[in-house]
């Protein structure tokens, strides 16, 4: 298929995912807000969906304080930020515009209807209808479009390049989640274990929707190690580092050309350090730094994709 | 789209109405769609015109203006009050278009080969050599089965005789069809009940005989041709039917940057290396294909393209230089045309017309300015016309003195009154204006679906029908 179409497909599934992903963490975040807790530790989450869609400078760069309605706003509705929801069904649907011929037609109508839907939102809108209610909104798309996609599309490599997108910035979206821990430090040593610690994981786990695996899984309370287990080494939760990380590498085998070798390779050598890793290891060594790692290992791969096949295409 | 007009203030008896005779009596064919009109609840129609609305949006078959905000798209207003043409007066209309389009490809042929209709007299050698539109860099090439324009959308009017008349032909890139197909879809989602009620012929195959057309017309040796739909890109006016007809062909929908040339072989740029490209169906004008050969500043086109082509390596359609035949200048000889390659009488009329480089043409249209279509023979969409009847005495004159610098940019017509269709304006029927564009395919074969593309002038008396000036568009039924 074209290169430019790949690359579109690409990032078509890329935006609409990361989509969703904000809105779970916009959603947690929100909820978590709504907890009764000490005044000093007030807009605290606040910085947390900053810090994992890496977009806490842009932020400051605008607005002084973090609160939550700022945030929010920045978040969800603001043209100018180039990861916001309202940006992502932007780019979604113009990647998708770019590519017409190449979907079907019902993936399309999902997407340009989700952003005639979201042109017409403000933040009035978006509170007199719930704050909640919105993000289940944009979820409820981003599902509506993967349903549409896996019910409707020729198993081509087209379907095959969206794939690819949907799983790379899964994976990359699920590493931050889980390195949120490090950027929400808890107050204080006696709070380890309490309530706000249990909150704070239990919300880890909603916003990737694996709490009820976890249970499931493990039958137990929540601990840091089991659920970074689930979310990192589990292969059947669809949001795991590892879940990603095996369709990443089935479908750069499905497309492989003549110079995608390396490509490959590196999906491959992540894939097995994931298969044969285990939790204790990642611990002693430091999960911050784990993550840190994959980060930039899956940036490179992306890269990587970047070259072996959208190389000739103007990427958008 | 290109453009169409036509005048005549209010509306009077003479205008010929396609639902209404004389008498104010419904004409046979639109019998069935008035009954059920007059059957269906009003509050189930103005429903269903505004489920229309969402739809096409939804479905975003909009359209981008030029010199508006960039990026602005418009959905083009549909009505839901069918054009209505008897079976038997397609018949005669379809061999009609068929007949012209033949004739227009025979003239194309010889006009880049032996240039006999020159030699012969029937058309004057400067009207040839002195056309933009003749292109010098395809004298003498050869086009698989010596078609050039694979794609013909032929403007018809009717007129207060009650007779249909050419307006235009267009051989470059018209455009249009996808509404055609897209008002058919919705008609059959909003009213069934009326598909189920008559015997209305269906259009849905147009993709099908297009990809066949294309197929028909590949290099010899090619046995499964790939065949490619070039685009300008998704800013383009016409973005969505580019990518609607690729996605009902089933073929790539390419820009200039996924296309490349090499060993005068065109190539797309694939995910798996480079593959081979045998016929291209181009939206894109002739200027801007090969920045090489025509345009140096095209960022749109293929560096080396023309020469591929040039070669018998690639088949574009439509040809280069198709222009030369869909000039307005060059109008006026199409009947003659058809009598000199065909042997035939032609089955269409056409507007008489005037050149206003002819001395004599020239000196009768000043005189009646005000009577009179003047347009310009290049132009298109409906701009830069002077409609006579409606023109102020101020216009006139400023119109006089652009024809007195450059005569052989114009030509005149008499006004046309355009047919009337009753239409929905607000939640009542107004008669309103309306023009048809069939289109006619031709490639191994020549095809056409039976219908065309029914553009509606939606301000009351406008003859101007164009999409970009307030026009609107409508189902065309072909009823048995």
């Amino acid at each position: 298929m074209l290169s430019r179409v790949a690359s579109n497909l690409y990032w078509m599934s890329r935006y609409v995912e990361r989509a969703e992903n904000t809105a779970r963490v916009l959603d947690v975040a929100w909820r978590m807000s709504l907890l009764a807790k000490e005044p000093r530790l007030q807009d605290q989450e606040w910085f947390a969906p900053l810090n994992i869609t890496g977009t806490l400078f842009p932020f400051s760069g605008r607005h002084n304080i973090v609160c939550a309605r700022e945030v929010l706003h920045f978040m969800a509705l603001d043209p100018e930020n180039p990861s916001s929801i309202y940006t992502c069904a932007r780019q979604a649907r113009e990647n998708a515009r770019s590519v017409r011929g190449s979907i079907t037609s019902e993936m399309w109508e999902v997407l340009n209807a989700t952003w005639l839907e979201m042109q017409q939102m403000d933040e009035e809108k978006m509170e007199s209808r719930g704050i909640s209610a919105f993000f289940d909104w944009v979820k409820e798309r981003s599902h509506l479009f993967r349903g549409v996609t896996f019910g409707t599309m020729h198993r081509d490599d087209a379907y095959e390049f969206t794939r690819l997108g949907t799983h790379m910035e899964r994976a990359d979206s699920t590493a931050r989640i889980l390195d949120v821990k490090y950027h929400i430090l808890l107050p204080s040593v006696k709070d380890v274990g309490g309530a706000v610690d249990y909150y704070q994981w239990s919300a880890v786990l909603r916003s990737v929707a694996a709490f009820e695996a976890y249970r499931k899984v493990y039958r137990d309370v929540i601990t840091p190690l089991k659920l970074a287990e689930l979310l990192i080494l589990r292969d059947d939760i669809p949001r795991s580092l590892r879940f990603c990380l095996r369709q990443v590498h089935d479908t750069l085998g499905h497309v492989q050309n003549a110079q995608s070798g390396e490509t490959l390779r590196r999906a491959g050598q992540m894939l097995s350090q994931l298969q044969y890793g285990r939790i204790s290891e990642i611990f002693s060594a430091g999960l911050h730094e784990y993550l840190t790692d994959f980060l930039d290992s899956s940036q490179q791969l992306s890269t990587q994709i970047q070259r072996s096949f959208f190389a000739s295409a103007v990427v958008e | 789209m290109s453009q169409s007009q036509s005048q005549s203030r209010s509306p009077s008896p003479s205008l010929y109405n396609e639902m209404y005779d004389g008498e104010r009596n419904v004409r046979a064919h639109y019998d069935a769609f008035c009954t059920w009109l007059a059957e269906t609840p009003s509050d189930r129609i103005a429903q269903n015109r505004h489920a229309a609305d969402l739809l096409f949006h939804r479905v975003g078959i909009t359209f981008a203006v030029y010199g508006e905000a960039s990026g602005t798209e418009r959905l083009i207003p549909f009505d839901i009050v069918p054009h209505v043409i008897p079976g038997d007066q397609w018949e005669l209309l379809s061999r009609g278009l068929k007949q012209r389009v033949q004739a227009l490809n025979r003239f194309l042929h010889d006009i880049y080969h032996g240039q006999e209709i020159v030699k012969a007299g029937k058309i004057p050698a400067e009207q040839v050599q002195h056309n933009a539109q003749f292109r010098r860099e395809m004298v003498g090439v050869d086009v698989p089965g010596g078609v050039y324009a694979h794609v013909a959308g032929v403007d018809l009017v009717r007129h207060s005789d009650g007779e249909y008349y050419v307006l235009e032909d267009n051989l470059r890139t018209p455009s249009g069809v996808s509404y055609m197909l897209e008002n058919r879809k919705m008609m059959m989602r909003l009213f069934p009940e009326l598909f189920a009620n008559q015997r209305i012929r269906p259009v849905d195959h147009y993709p099908d005989l297009l990809l066949e057309t294309l197929r028909g017309v590949a290099q010899r040796g090619a046995d499964n041709p790939v065949i490619v739909l070039l685009t300008p890109g998704h800013y383009n006016s016409a973005y969505f039917e580019h990518a609607f007809l690729a996605q009902q062909m089933g073929i790539e929908l390419v820009e200039g940057a996924d296309l490349f040339v090499a060993n005068n072989t065109v190539f797309m740029r694939t995910t798996q290396g480079p593959q081979k490209v045998d016929v291209i169906y181009r939206r894109i004008d002739d200027d801007f294909l090969d920045p090489l050969a025509f345009r140096p500043d095209s960022m749109l086109g293929v560096p080396g393209l023309l020469s591929a082509y040039r070669a018998g390596r690639v088949t574009l359609a439509n040809a280069i230089g198709t222009g030369v035949a869909d000039d307005k200048s060059m109008y006026p000889y199409v009947p003659e045309m058809i009598r000199f390659y065909l042997g035939e009488e032609p089955l269409l009329n056409n507007v008489p017309t005037y050149l206003l480089r002819d001395p004599a043409d020239r000196a009768y249209v000043l005189e009646h300015l005000q009577e009179l279509v003047v347009k310009e023979a290049q132009g298109s969409g409906g701009y830069g016309m002077l409609v006579g009847p409606t023109s102020t005495r101020e216009e006139r004159e400023r119109y006089r003195q652009r024809i007195l610098d450059a005569p052989e940019r114009f030509i005149a017509q008499p006004t046309l009154s355009l047919s009337m269709v009753p239409t929905f304006v607000g939640d009542a029927l107004g008669d309103r204006h309306v023009d048809l564009r069939p289109y006619v395919l031709t490639g191994s074969d020549i095809a056409m679906v039976p219908g065309g593309l029914t553009r509606v002038a939606l301000r009351e008396g406008s003859l101007v029908v164009n999409s970009s000036q307030g026009g609107g568009v409508k189902d065309t039924w072909v009823a048995d």
